[in-house]
């Protein structure tokens, strides 16, 4: 028994250091499973990692089996089961992270710390890895250095971060420029230069009927910012004629690689969303809201949190919202982990109620079963940004800019080969050469709009016009020269996909490997046209299969490239015959490691073809 | 829905009529009727779940998958096309060179619905380059055995547990090519689990992950489900296993 | 099946990282054989014991890729063969010689020639004559193109014969219940 009791102490001690730091947290979350991401999420801040044992804690204190709780673990890139590096160093790794040069940057950070990428080093005291876009690509190459923000990386700040985690240098010690995120407005049109004093739409809004507001977002065909365009005002009457418990969903998970317009929405213009918000609570009669912020922009969280509660200082959420004895509303903040995929907005509503960012299947939609199941609206920061401002000025003002099929305007995120990177604000209906000569873009090659899963358009097509009607786009604006590889752009969205693929449908979770594979293959000088015809293959099979709009259009940035940038494909056709996608003469290395031998026997003849 | 008042309401699939009743997905009226659409994440017992793709129709032009998808009057769909069979021998290729399934060595065979499927798809080989994932074999239990190699994330085990046994014995965890089943144990065994081979989650396995010990390749091959009869002639495949 | 004047399609058949099941399985299309014979002549083969492969109509592959030497075979009969045959799980997808796959050649000599109980000074063999391990088995198909798959631990005489007769005659192969097998 003693010898028991001593072995179980040390135990005993340990799990107390848990509950130490995860007790409050439960608290503040009410020890609701709901929040378990962020519980998660924020034991990990206090602790580096989940351990196994604050996992026993959690499943007690939330009455969940603890495989639930890995399985949530599991599915988000930034939490992490095991220890990382006391410094957890992540590479953004958008195609335009690469045209700066991140990869040299990532490789001269591994050697000056002595560590591979990918793993941790060997005292534990640093991990460097990639991740996905950061929303950084106006002031890149980027990263996340335990998920707050650096830009701007050069050969010298690399330097400098080396030296600051050798000295282990704690990240609030930092120089503060390290962390100087800019917004880079270039252009400004009316969502970007009206200024709206706090509370000033929502009065409007109160003034008016409830269905007089909704009235005024209809007539201003306001549609999603998202990319997809779904009627706002039809969203909103569809959710507030559903029975229920209403809630606002505002979608800050910008995940779509190239687009960092909610990062500068949020950090100068968050009244606009939050009122946008608020007005939407109005007219569907939601008492609760939800702000779910992609976790690359966890550095904004605390100045979007001061900003909610000046707002409720304000009266403008709360009870009784501007003395309106029938209007109580509040917003919380949900910061994601690291999942693209959550930005679909079933996915989004999943990971709200602290599950995996699984998409689910429709119909029903979120505006009849959302989040709880429970009627949902949920818009995109940009939208609701420029609801507050219909509710202000009405929706007719609204609907005379841009076009007839495409109201108001766009903001784009300008990012590549060009002089001036950052926020553009146009009208709808502006072509993509007006947007190209205003960014200070030359020798254009081509143009990948609204990101990874949107379109790819060449020279001859820069006429077309940024618009539902022809050029939809969720707010990305890539710029590529004629120096670039239009297949390495294309390969690098690949393998976005298939690091995002969330794994519930078959195609997409096998096959955005495969395509993966293929484009490496490739890559590596093993295709021939019989890889050509499997590429398309696989389009075919990702776009009729898959579950979700992520396997759908895992395929668009390869069909796009084909059809425009054909001879970037031809030219690494090296074979006519078929080659296999491994180097058979590697294959033998490590028998030949084992052996000692190195005779022509021990070779195999590599890039052999067949017919 | 537009209902005559004695006439059931149907949906037409590949020229046959197919009735059915209100809330019904299109899967489930045609195994009703008896007609086949391959399938392998659905089982008539659990709440459909739509992630293999198997059962994906074309209904009224559109694909879908016909587990989630509710059957409406006067839909026409169709199944059983060469366009669509060559896209489920696609899926079927997929699943085959994400794990590793050796059938010769797995006591599943002639009883594995991936197996009889693939027959049915007339699939002769694995098309793609293999993956051969390190998936280890979790033999802790005294009675079963877990060999992932063979598992294709159809969550059937997971529902099981937590929706008829009320245990939560399985979990999906990872993301993307990295999902995979994982035990309610901190130790990551079943041994360490409540589960117990009375549970239904013991019976669902459509693959060979979920085994009883010591009772493999007790059925002659020949005498096996699908020796005697194609999946497409077994309306209920787990019901028919001994 | 009469004799044609045509000239008889030339076969070729081996088999790589295989049991020679496939082959056993061959021979037992019985009396079949006869009918066989008529249609066609075997060149490399063990039925033959021609050691390379010359130009054939088809080739039939048993078994998968574990060294160098499967995969100097398998480009002869590729280089030779208008059409090639994957005859067996190991050929179509690596079958029992992959399960090796998940763990690293090099554990895998350094058990079987070092580590194993009973072995005293133990090396690993590196005469030249002997063929290197591949670090991991494959399917053929991964390596050269394949023309028609036989699936099957080993496929019957009967799926053998199935598809031999339906490309002799012209046909695309199928075998349908009964005769698709994976076991």
């Amino acid at each position: 028994m003693t010898s028991e009791s001593a072995k179980k102490s040390p135990m005993t001690i340990l799990k107390n250091i848990h509950a130490e730091y995860l007790e409050p947290i439960l608290q503040h979350h009410r020890h609701s499973v709901n929040n378990l991401l962020q519980i998660l999420r924020e034991a990990q801040e206090h602790y580096g990692y989940i351990h196994a044992d604050a996992i026993d804690h959690l499943s007690v204190a939330l009455s969940v089996p603890r495989a639930k709780i890995e399985g949530v673990a599991g599915f988000y890139s930034f939490i992490y089961l095991q220890p990382r590096g006391e410094y957890r160093v992540l590479f953004s790794d958008n195609i335009t992270d690469r045209m700066l040069g991140n990869q040299g940057l990532l490789t001269s950070l591994c050697s000056q710390l002595w560590v591979e990428p990918g793993k941790i080093s060997e005292d534990g005291l640093v991990s460097i890895a990639t991740t996905s876009c950061t929303g950084l690509c106006d002031q890149g190459p980027a990263m996340l250095v335990n998920n707050i923000a650096v830009n701007r990386l050069t050969q010298e700040r690399i330097n400098a971060i080396a030296e600051l985690i050798r000295e282990r240098v704690p990240l609030a010690a930092w120089p503060a420029d390290f962390f100087a995120i800019e917004d880079n407005i270039r252009r400004k049109d009316i969502l970007l230069s009206t200024e709206l004093t706090p509370g000033a739409a929502l009065s409007a809004a109160l003034q008016r009927s409830i269905e007089a507001t909704l009235h005024e977002i209809k007539t201003s065909k306001l549609r999603g910012r998202g990319g997809a365009g779904f009627s706002t005002g039809m969203k909103w009457e569809l959710c507030r004629n559903a029975p229920g418990d209403h809630y606002v969903v505002c979608n800050a998970d910008e995940g779509e690689p190239g687009t960092f317009k909610d990062r500068v929405l949020l950090n100068s213009y968050a009244d606009k969303v939050f009122e946008g918000m608020t007005v939407c609570a109005r007219v569907i009669g939601a008492r609760k809201g939800f702000l779910y912020l992609r976790g690359e922009y966890r550095y904004l969280f605390d100045h979007l949190q001061a900003v909610l509660s000046r707002r409720r200082q304000q009266n403008l959420l709360g009870q009784g919202i501007l003395g309106c004895a029938d209007f109580d509303f509040d917003i919380d903040i949900h910061l994601g982990a690291g999942a693209y995929v959550c930005g679909e907005e079933s996915a989004l509503i999943e990971s709200l109620e602290g599950k995996r960012g699984t998409p689910r299947n429709r119909p029903p939609f979120p505006v009849t079963n959302g989040y709880l199941d429970q009627p949902t609206v949920v818009n995109n920061v940009e939208t609701f940004a420029a609801a507050s401002l219909i509710a202000l000025n009405g929706g007719d003002w609204y609907a005379a800019i841009g076009t007839s099929v495409s109201s108001g305007t766009k903001l784009l995120s300008v990012s590549g080969d060009c002089a001036h990177p950052g926020i553009y604000e146009y009208p709808f209906g502006t072509s993509v050469a007006q947007v190209l000569a205003d960014c200070g873009a030359s020798d254009t090659q081509a143009v990948q709009i609204s990101g990874a899963s949107g379109v790819c358009v060449a020279a001859q097509e820069f006429g077309r016009c940024i618009g539902f009607e022809d050029l939809p786009t969720a707010g990305a604006f890539m710029v590529f020269d004629h120096s670039r590889d239009m297949f390495e752009v294309a390969r690098n969205f690949v393998h976005f996909f298939a690091h995002e693929s969330c794994g519930f449908c078959t195609p997409c979770r096998v096959g955005t490997s495969l395509l993966s594979n293929m484009m490496d293959k490739f890559s590596h000088g093993h295709g021939s046209p019989y890889d050509f015809a499997e590429i398309e293959n696989l389009n075919g099979l990702l776009q009729s299969m898959s579950h979700c709009g992520l396997g759908h259009s895992a395929c668009n940035p390869v069909l796009d490239t084909i059809a425009k940038f054909r001879p970037a494909y031809d030219q690494r056709m090296v074979h006519q015959g078929y080659v296999p996608a491994f180097d058979l003469d590697r294959a033998l290395s490590q028998a030949r490691q084992m052996t000692g031998r190195d005779d022509t026997g021990a070779h195999l003849e590599r890039d052999h073809e067949s017919k | 829905m537009s209902q005559n008042n004695n006439q059931p309401a149907s949906f037409e699939l590949d020229g046959k009529t197919i009735p059915f009743q209100a809330g019904q997905t299109i899967i489930q009226a045609a195994m009703a009727a008896g007609v086949y659409i391959p399938h392998l994440c659905f089982n008539p017992e659990f709440k459909p779940h739509g992630s293999c793709k198997l059962c994906t129709v074309k209904a009224n032009g559109r694909q879908t998958a016909s587990c989630t998808q509710q059957a409406q009057a006067g839909m026409v769909v169709e199944s059983d096309t060469k366009e669509l069979n060559d896209e489920r021998r696609a899926l079927l290729q997929m699943l085959f060179v994400e794990g590793n399934h050796f059938c010769p060595s797995c006591e599943k065979s002639g009883n594995c619905q991936l197996q009889a499927t693939a027959y049915e798809m007339d699939m002769m080989s694995p098309h793609f380059d293999h993956f051969f994932p390190d998936r280890p074999v979790d033999a802790s239990h005294a009675e079963y055995l877990l060999d992932f190699n063979r598992c294709i994330l159809c969550s059937l085990c997971v529902r099981a547990s937590r929706d008829v046994d009320g245990k939560n014995v399985f979990a999906l965890s990872g993301r993307g090519i990295k999902t995979h089943l994982i035990v309610n144990a901190r130790s990551g065994h079943l041994a360490d689990t409540d589960f117990s081979g009375a549970d239904k989650a013991a019976q669902v396995c459509p693959v060979g992950v979920i085994l009883k010990k010591r009772v493999g390749f007790a059925v002659p091959i020949g005498e096996r489900s699908f020796d005697q009869q194609p999946i497409s002639a077994t309306p209920h495949p787990m019901k028919q296993e001994g | 099946m009469e004799a044609a004047t045509k000239p008889k399609l030339r076969v070729a058949t081996t088999s790589l990282a295989g049991c020679f099941g496939c082959h056993m399985s061959f021979l037992d299309i019985d009396e079949r054989l006869f009918d066989l014979v008529k249609l066609v002549e075997f060149d490399r083969s063990p039925l033959t014991d021609i050691k390379h492969c010359g130009p054939c109509d088809i080739g039939i592959i048993e078994g998968g890729l574990c060294n160098a030497e499967n995969v100097h075979v398998l480009r002869e009969f590729r280089a030779n063969c208008k059409t090639l045959i994957a005859i067996g799980a190991c050929a179509v997808n690596g079958g029992l010689p992959a399960q090796r796959n998940h763990l690293s050649l090099a554990s895998i000599l350094e058990e079987v020639y070092h580590a194993q109980h009973g072995l005293v000074d133990g090396f690993i063999p590196n005469d030249p004559e002997l063929p290197l391990p591949l670090d991991k088995v494959h399917p053929i198909h991964e390596v050269v193109k394949v023309d028609y798959f036989i699936p099957g631990c080993p496929p019957s005489g009967d799926a053998i014969w199935k598809v031999l007769t339906d490309l002799l005659a012209g046909r695309e192969p199928e075998l349908g219940h009964g005769l698709i097998h994976y076991d």
